[in-house]
């Protein structure tokens, strides 16, 4: 009796000290902050920084070459961002078209070279949720891609304020912060992409592959897609066509191409910037009949665009929600 | 001795199935603390799957793995906060020095501090790697790995510590020392070790008891003495034996003698399958009638035997389950 009594103590105090080695910590923060100082320290930082800054700044020297067209403008500062001369695009459509390989390069291995390396089993056989290493790599990819993206942004501002010597005004500001807002959740739409594939795709190579080519298609060939529809649904081959189906056809079309998240996100981002813009849809004359020409103001632009945005972060949680799913219900078996 | 005699690891009618495979079928298993439990069997039988429901890294069909009584699927955290797990092939990242990844598994069990850096320290000079500590993880051999991954391990500094097949791949000094180790892990330490392999002569010299493991059920399981009593008892005694001169006379008068059912010849030795112990019998036999024995050995007793036996044993009970392997093999090489 004496004995049970003493092992029951023991056995007491050993669950006392198990207790007590279990920390209230779920491992995101030494997660997240490996991540981070991997991002940071790899080369692939160093070329996507470059690639973006060259880029950024050749559109700067189009932008100030084309600023003369533009001196009419109340919103000079902007321009410099939305502005393309001597066949150099503007930022903010370069953004567009090369923003998604800042989130393909961070995640497109996130998974998968866990998995490839070994590292992924002695990972999860910690005592931390299993969640904290997606969500750690994700949080890592996008804290990455916010400073590569404001300081871009604010880099070419600076430099753009020096050479011209047009100063911003406060709504100028606010305006470019959130167009930069607005490249950040784009950017991490694509990260969640990647690391959706990376997840799925036991080879980093081939999710890199599929993520590619997801990018080149909603970039390029969705709009091509998006007519072919439209013209079958909506013909416009004769005048009877166009007199008729014109209306649908564009409507269509507009919305298939909302589908693809570079559509949502380059007509989200030419409302803020341009505060001339005061539509997104078709507008019939009717409409225009009695409206006064002026600029928007900066609250009824960012309505404008609100169900853009939300459709793009929804696009980005779809994304990253696959990828967690995924992953969770993942055997995680190195072979 | 209540506390000596404590079970850690308890495995009741645990069983895993993929689809229509049964990886893991109704295992019963019990491992007391401060044992160095040996689990052999061949690729595939379902050791890793096993290991993996102790973690609670895969969920169980149906059964329970305990460990210092709760339930693995249910608290995987506070499992895995007291059982180091020494995957097969372990992997570090490569781009990291041994201490950086040592520190980064240290705050994944929230350490830090001081108190980090002074085990990382204790435990890089415990397996011998403070010349290569600074080092990339890359430039490391595979025993280097080897003894980072125990290092590794040792961080949480668990209670239990699984090893999933960690003599692969390892050169016969590298062998030596590991073995040493995990002997000193589990007498100084007293730490309860699993170890799970398929290479038998290592994990015999370290073993307190094994458990044969094939097609997804424990076949036996004991002390190397008890399994080798078992064989025994259920089978024949296995007895080499090469004599000068050899003649044929001699297999005709080694037939007569009492307690010989079947003699094989092997090139210069024979094979003789006896009722009982025969050694003393022959040799006063042999010794009589001028023969000189150059060669007398006893089947069994060491692992390889043993096991051998086992697989016999239980591909003779049922074909179906070797047909079901094959298949397995086969899925196995497709994913690679």
């Amino acid at each position: 009796m004496k004995e049970m009594i003493l092992e029951k103590r023991k056995n007491g105090s050993e669950t006392v000290k198990t207790g007590r080695r279990i920390r209230k910590t779920t491992g995101l923060g030494a997660l997240y902050h490996k991540e981070l100082t991997d991002h940071l320290k790899s080369k692939r930082f160093l070329i996507l920084l470059i690639l973006i800054g060259s880029t950024g700044f050749a559109s700067l020297y189009g932008a100030i070459s084309a600023l003369p067209d533009a001196s009419g403008s109340n919103y000079l500062f902007l321009s410099l961002y939305t502005a393309s001369g001597n066949s150099i695009p503007s930022f903010m459509s370069f953004i567009a078209l090369l923003g998604p390989i800042i989130g393909l390069a961070l995640g497109f291995d996130a998974i998968n070279s866990e998995r490839a390396g070994g590292t992924l089993n002695r990972l999860v056989a910690q005592p931390i949720y299993r969640d904290s290493i997606i969500i750690g790599k994700f949080l890592a990819g996008t804290a990455v891609i916010a400073v590569i993206i404001y300081t871009m942004g604010i880099a070419v501002g600076a430099v753009g304020l020096l050479s011209t010597g047009i100063k911003p005004t406060g709504e100028e500001v606010w305006r470019i912060l959130i167009f930069l807002t607005f490249t950040v959740i784009y950017i991490a739409f694509w990260l969640a992409l990647s690391i959706l594939f990376s997840v799925f795709c036991r080879h980093a190579a081939t999710s890199a592959l599929a993520s590619i080519s997801l990018w080149i298609f909603f970039a390029i060939f969705m709009s091509l897609i998006a007519s072919i529809i439209a013209n079958a649904a909506y013909p416009m081959q004769d005048e009877y066509g166009i007199i008729f189906n014109s209306l649908h056809n564009y409507t269509l079309k507009l919305n298939l191409n909302r589908i693809s998240p570079y559509y949502l996100y380059s007509e989200a981002v030419s409302t803020i910037m341009d505060p001339m813009v005061r539509s997104v849809n078709i507008v019939t004359v009717d409409q225009l009949n009695g409206a006064v020409n002026g600029y928007l103001s900066l609250g009824q632009s960012v309505l404008l665009v609100w169900p853009d945005l939300t459709g793009l972060a929804a696009l980005m949680l779809i994304a990253f929600g696959c990828s967690y799913v995924g992953f969770m219900r993942q055997e995680i078996r190195s072979n | 001795m209540a506390e000596e005699n404590r079970n850690v690891i308890e495995l009741s009618h645990l069983t895993k199935k993929y689809g229509a495979k049964t990886a893991v079928d109704d295992l019963n298993l019990t491992i007391r603390k401060g044992e160095v439990f040996g689990l052999l069997g061949p690729n595939g039988a379902g050791k890793t799957t096993t290991i993996l429901m102790l973690l609670g890294l895969t969920e169980p069909t149906g059964g329970s793995a305990q460990i210092e009584g709760m339930d693995c699927a249910h608290h995987p955290l506070e499992v895995k906060s007291m059982t180091g797990y020494l995957p097969d092939n372990v992997g570090f990242y490569a781009d990291m020095t041994g201490r950086q990844n040592l520190r980064f598994t240290g705050r994944l069990n929230g350490l830090s501090g001081k108190e980090l850096e002074e085990k990382i320290d204790r435990l890089i000079e415990q397996v011998g790697l403070t010349e290569a500590a600074d080092r990339r993880v890359g430039t490391y051999s595979k025993g280097m790995r080897q003894r980072l991954g125990i290092a590794d391990v040792l961080m949480k500094d668990p209670e239990i510590i699984i090893m999933d097949e960690p003599t692969l791949g390892i050169d016969p000094e590298g062998m030596r020392e590991l073995l040493d180790m995990i002997r000193r892990l589990s007498t100084e330490d007293g730490r309860t070790l699993l170890i799970s392999s398929h290479q038998l002569h290592q994990i015999q010299q370290v073993c307190d008891r094994v458990g044969i493991f094939v097609d997804g059920r424990l076949i036996a399981c004991g002390t190397l003495e008890e399994l080798e009593e078992h064989i025994r008892r259920d089978g024949a005694y296995l007895l080499e034996l090469s004599v000068q001169p050899c003649d044929d006379r001699l297999l005709g008068m080694l037939y007569q003698q009492e307690g010989v059912e079947d003699i094989k010849k092997e090139g210069n030795t024979f094979l003789i399958t006896a009722k009982n112990d025969i050694r003393a019998q022959i040799t006063r036999f042999l010794g009589e009638n001028g023969y000189t024995i150059l060669h007398l050995h006893q089947r069994g007793g060491d692992l390889d035997e043993i096991y051998r036996r086992y697989f016999e044993k239980a591909g003779q009970h049922d074909e179906r389950n070797d047909s079901g392997k094959k298949k397995k093999r086969i899925r196995n090489s497709e994913n690679r």
